[in-house]
């Protein structure tokens, strides 16, 4: 081999070298954008339902109220009826089979919407109006695409009859799609087209509000001590040690803490958010803890020195100098923390979270879910409709950290001052 | 209750302030002497003896209160003639008596429930009223104290930072009491759960079906039900099945971690590297419960199908797919890690390299690597701590079943798996099942302990000989 041909290979080694460094990056690029595009495209059709556009007829007999009755007689009054009167009289059926396939497309909640119709006017009795009725899980995503109708009959959760009904109201204009309210106000729910986050985003709030004001002021406090105060000694090296490996700990083990302490010891209620927040909060403490001892160390001595060469205390020097300097590194620090506590699921799972909540919790005892372990139970249920509800679930998630993050570096790059 | 005396003792603070504040002022214009501090700390110097005892023998009492509660009304419902036979009898009654009490329970009243809730009523009662007398008793005496000490001018800023002192200490400490709290949680269970199965059993069997231990008295064994027991709870299969999926996570993540570390660190602009190097780690702030439902849902059934038209039998929660999702969510601690470590090999090694005519992937790979190894093994060790301690992803992804294979194909279980499936739901406490996962626990902890260790000891040598 000539010394050319030496070189030459030598050169084409350094490209090829440099080339895996380029695919590694695209690869992880690659990655983040696969992901965000398959949540993205499975999920963003759950912000709209499907509806179907139905005539209801309140019929005086059926409802058995008079006009002008108080609007408790209303809320006590049954509407079941009229809704099956009216609804049946969506698509001419010829006997019982075929009504109650038709009853099937509307969702199970029908008869309360007509119910709240009714509530919202006045006067509607022996009247007849149009009113938009969501539509069950199946239609949703038949209409929604999801849902594919050229399987044998028997494999597909939708009937011919009913395909033949779906086209009929296609045609005519009946059915369409509407912003999905449900999934913001609604809690848990066995049915798809009635299940929403409104539950699990109030618990994801209550449980990082007590994260926060657990976490955060012992967070800057330790780190103040640790880093402002603390003499050198074997007590202090000894809190270092820990909080490094707390930081380090699986998160599924504060689970069992918690668990352990909080639970079956203390006996505080399970699954609410009182408990999610303690739980976080001990688990984030020390990935605040970190952040927060970087950027009082990042404050430069002269600052200290300044203070106390005019005759401040030490305690002065830190409180009125060191810490508003550093406020801004400590904040963005917190909110990255707090981010990782809101995405977190494993502990949260271990201390009755997963359990099937319906209403909307209206304090931090009260049971209740959180967004990640929402996206857990929804993944595990075998319904079409939920798939896409996981996946907008995920978005509004994704969507809280990314705000987060950002927040936390415009913190930073706003109001952290650099030294040198 | 608890709220009202927290009010009213920030009340009381809030007002001792401005009573402190202008009494020290008047008396030092009044008989002429000087302060030993600005007014305003004699102020602070009353807050603090007045909230701090109160607060910290609130919560204290809080904590203990339905504890004690509860033991004496147990007691007291047993000596009445209640019968249970055993702890969850017991809180099962404890809950009829506290329901009778609210008003909120609807089935039979018998006598003893009805008088257990009398003294439940009575019990109350009492504890809240020497609660509030403690309290007042409390506040009274510590401001009297304080304001003894403010008449004698003493130097109260320095008493109030000594407070202050403290409570920062304070503070720090409960990163040890976390430690700890999870040390005792752990222990406390497993040393039950170790009383009944052997160690060794646990260390070295290689069957693990604890859901065959599921209603068993832990307390009364034979020898005969012992065998069949001992046998449930075997270790290896679940390390085997954690190590195989980390290993196959660490197959994706070290090679491309390392490279976009390597790149990032010696080949990319610093424009290249503003923009990727936090979209990379962009990957380790994605929940792991969306990389779950990310490899349960579309990456799994995708290997499933792929492997059926090659005429492969894949799993559709095969271990290949939950350790690729993982290994993908491990990029960015490896990838930023070793960039940090690559960056701090100081550049005269380089230039050493680079006059003697190499090439610059010749020095990285024989000299900046070389150079900079314990640091990028310390990183990989911590990314392989994270790998056997991730939860989400393998609950979702991976099976449940325990199975010893070293097919990627086949599914494999872990023992953050088992740790969610044994204690989701409802759970039997004293049941051999239930303390298994406290073990599990303890093993994890201890594993991803000795990791960190050994992480943080190479990277700390590494560091300390280019400093």
């Amino acid at each position: 081999m000539t010394k050319e041909e030496r070189l030459k290979k030598r050169h084409k080694a350094e490209k090829r070298f440099r080339f895996y460094g380029v695919v590694s990056i695209l690869v992880a690029l690659l990655f983040v954008l696969i992901l965000v595009q398959n949540i993205f495209s499975k999920g963003s059709s759950a912000f709209k339902k499907t509806v179907i556009n139905v005539e209801i007829f309140f019929d005086q007999e059926l409802l058995e109220i008079k006009n002008g009755a108080s609007e408790n007689e209303i809320i006590e009054a049954d509407f079941y009826d009229v809704a099956i009167e009216s609804l049946i009289k969506a698509y001419p059926t010829k006997n019982l089979k075929e009504e109650n396939q038709l009853l099937k497309l509307f969702s199970g909640d029908a008869e309360f919407e007509i119910k709240q119709a009714f509530l919202d006017n006045n006067n509607l009795i022996g009247k007849k109006i149009n009113l938009n009725i969501t539509a069950s899980d199946d239609i949703d995503q038949l209409h929604k695409g999801n849902y594919p109708r050229d399987l044998p009959e028997d494999r597909r959760r939708i009937s011919d009859f009913q395909l033949v009904i779906y086209d009929f109201l296609v045609e005519n204009d009946k059915i369409g799609k509407n912003f999905n309210n449900y999934f913001f106000k609604n809690g848990d729910s066995r049915d798809p087209e009635l299940a929403g986050i409104g539950g699990a985003l109030v618990g994801s709030f209550y449980s990082i509000l007590i994260c926060l004001l657990l976490a955060f002021p012992v967070a800057v406090l330790a780190s103040i001590y640790l880093e402002e105060f603390a003499p050198k000694n074997k007590i202090t090296d000894f809190i270092e040690i820990n909080i490094n490996n707390l930081a380090a700990v699986p998160s599924i083990v504060y689970g069992l803490l918690a668990l352990q302490i909080l639970l079956a010891t203390i006996q505080l209620p399970r699954s609410t958010p009182l408990v999610a927040g303690i739980t976080l909060a001990l688990m984030t403490l020390p990935r605040i803890i970190i952040p927060c001892r970087a950027s009082l160390k990042a404050v430069p001595p002269s600052i200290r020195e300044g203070a106390l060469a005019v005759g401040a205390s030490k305690f002065q020097s830190v409180f009125h100098h060191v810490v508003p300097l550093a406020l801004p590194g400590t904040l963005s620090g917190t909110i990255i923390g707090l981010a990782q506590a809101l995405g977190e699921t494993a502990p949260l799972i271990l201390i009755g979270m997963v359990a099937f909540v319906v209403d909307i919790p209206s304090s931090p005892v009260d049971p209740s879910s959180s967004l990640p372990v929402q996206v857990y139970l929804w993944s595990e249920s075998a319904e079409r409709g939920f798939v896409e509800k996981t996946s907008a679930t995920i978005m509004m998630l994704l969507s809280f950290l990314i705000v987060m993050n950002f927040l936390a570096v415009y913190l930073r790059q706003k109001f952290e001052k650099r030294w040198n | 209750m608890n709220f009202v005396l927290i009010f009213l003792i920030t009340i009381f603070s809030l007002s001792l302030f401005f009573y402190g504040r202008s009494k020290t002022k008047s008396i030092s214009i009044e008989k002429n002497i000087k302060l030993k501090a600005l007014p305003k700390f004699y102020g602070y110097y009353l807050v603090l003896w007045c909230s701090i005892p109160a607060l910290v023998f609130l919560l204290v009492w809080s904590l203990f209160e339905p504890i004690i509660i509860k033991t004496i009304i147990i007691e007291t419902a047993a000596n009445q003639g209640a019968i249970f036979d055993d702890k969850n009898e017991a809180n099962l009654i404890y809950e009829k008596i506290k329901a009778i009490h609210l008003g909120t329970y609807f089935g039979d009243i018998d006598s003893i429930l009805k008088e257990s809730a009398l003294s439940y009523a009575k019990f109350i009662n009492l504890f809240t009223n020497s609660k509030v007398v403690l309290i007042f008793g409390i506040i009274i005496s510590s401001v009297i104290y304080a304001l003894n000490k403010i008449k004698n001018n003493n130097k109260a800023r320095d008493d109030v930072e000594r407070i202050l002192k403290g409570l920062l200490f304070v503070s720090s400490l409960i990163a040890i009491l976390t430690t700890l709290g999870i040390i005792f949680s752990l222990l406390f269970e497993s040393i039950k759960f170790f009383s009944v199965i052997n160690v060794f059993d646990y260390l070295f069997g290689t069957n693990w079906s604890p859901q065959r231990a599921f209603v068993r008295d832990a307390s009364s064994i034979t020898a005969e039900e012992y065998e069949d027991l001992k046998d449930a709870f075997g270790f290896i299969p679940l390390i085997a099945g954690t190590s195989f999926i980390a290993f196959i996570a660490m197959l994706v993540a070290v090679p491309v971690g390392l490279f976009s570390g390597i790149y990032m660190a010696e080949y990319a602009s610093s424009k290249v590297r503003k923009f990727s190097k936090p979209i990379i780690e962009i990957l380790a702030g994605i929940p792991t419960v969306v990389y779950g439902f990310f490899a349960a849902l579309t990456v799994g059934p995708f290997f499933r199908q792929f492997g059926e038209s090659l005429g492969l039998t894949v799993s559709s929660e095969s271990a290949l797919a939950a350790g690729l999702i993982m290994g993908i969510m491990i990029i960015p601690y490896v990838s930023s890690l070793s960039d940090d470590v690559i960056n701090s090999v100081p550049q005269s090694l380089r230039d050493g390299s680079y006059a003697v005519g190499a090439t610059k992937s010749e020095t990285i790979k024989q000299v900046v690597i070389p150079a900079a190894l314990p640091g990028i093994i310390g990183s990989v060790l911590l990314a392989v701590s994270r790998a056997i301690g991730e939860t989400m992803i393998v609950v979702m992804a991976a099976g449940l079943a325990a199975n010893l294979t070293i097919n990627p194909l086949e599914s494999t279980t872990t023992i953050t798996t088992q740790i969610v499936m044994i204690l989701v739901g409802d759970q039997e406490f004293d049941s051999p099942k239930t303390q298994s996962a406290f073990a599990l626990g303890l093993t994890l902890f201890i594993a991803t302990l000795i990791l960190n260790y050994i992480a943080q000891r190479a990277v700390k040598k590494y560091r300390e000989k280019y400093d």
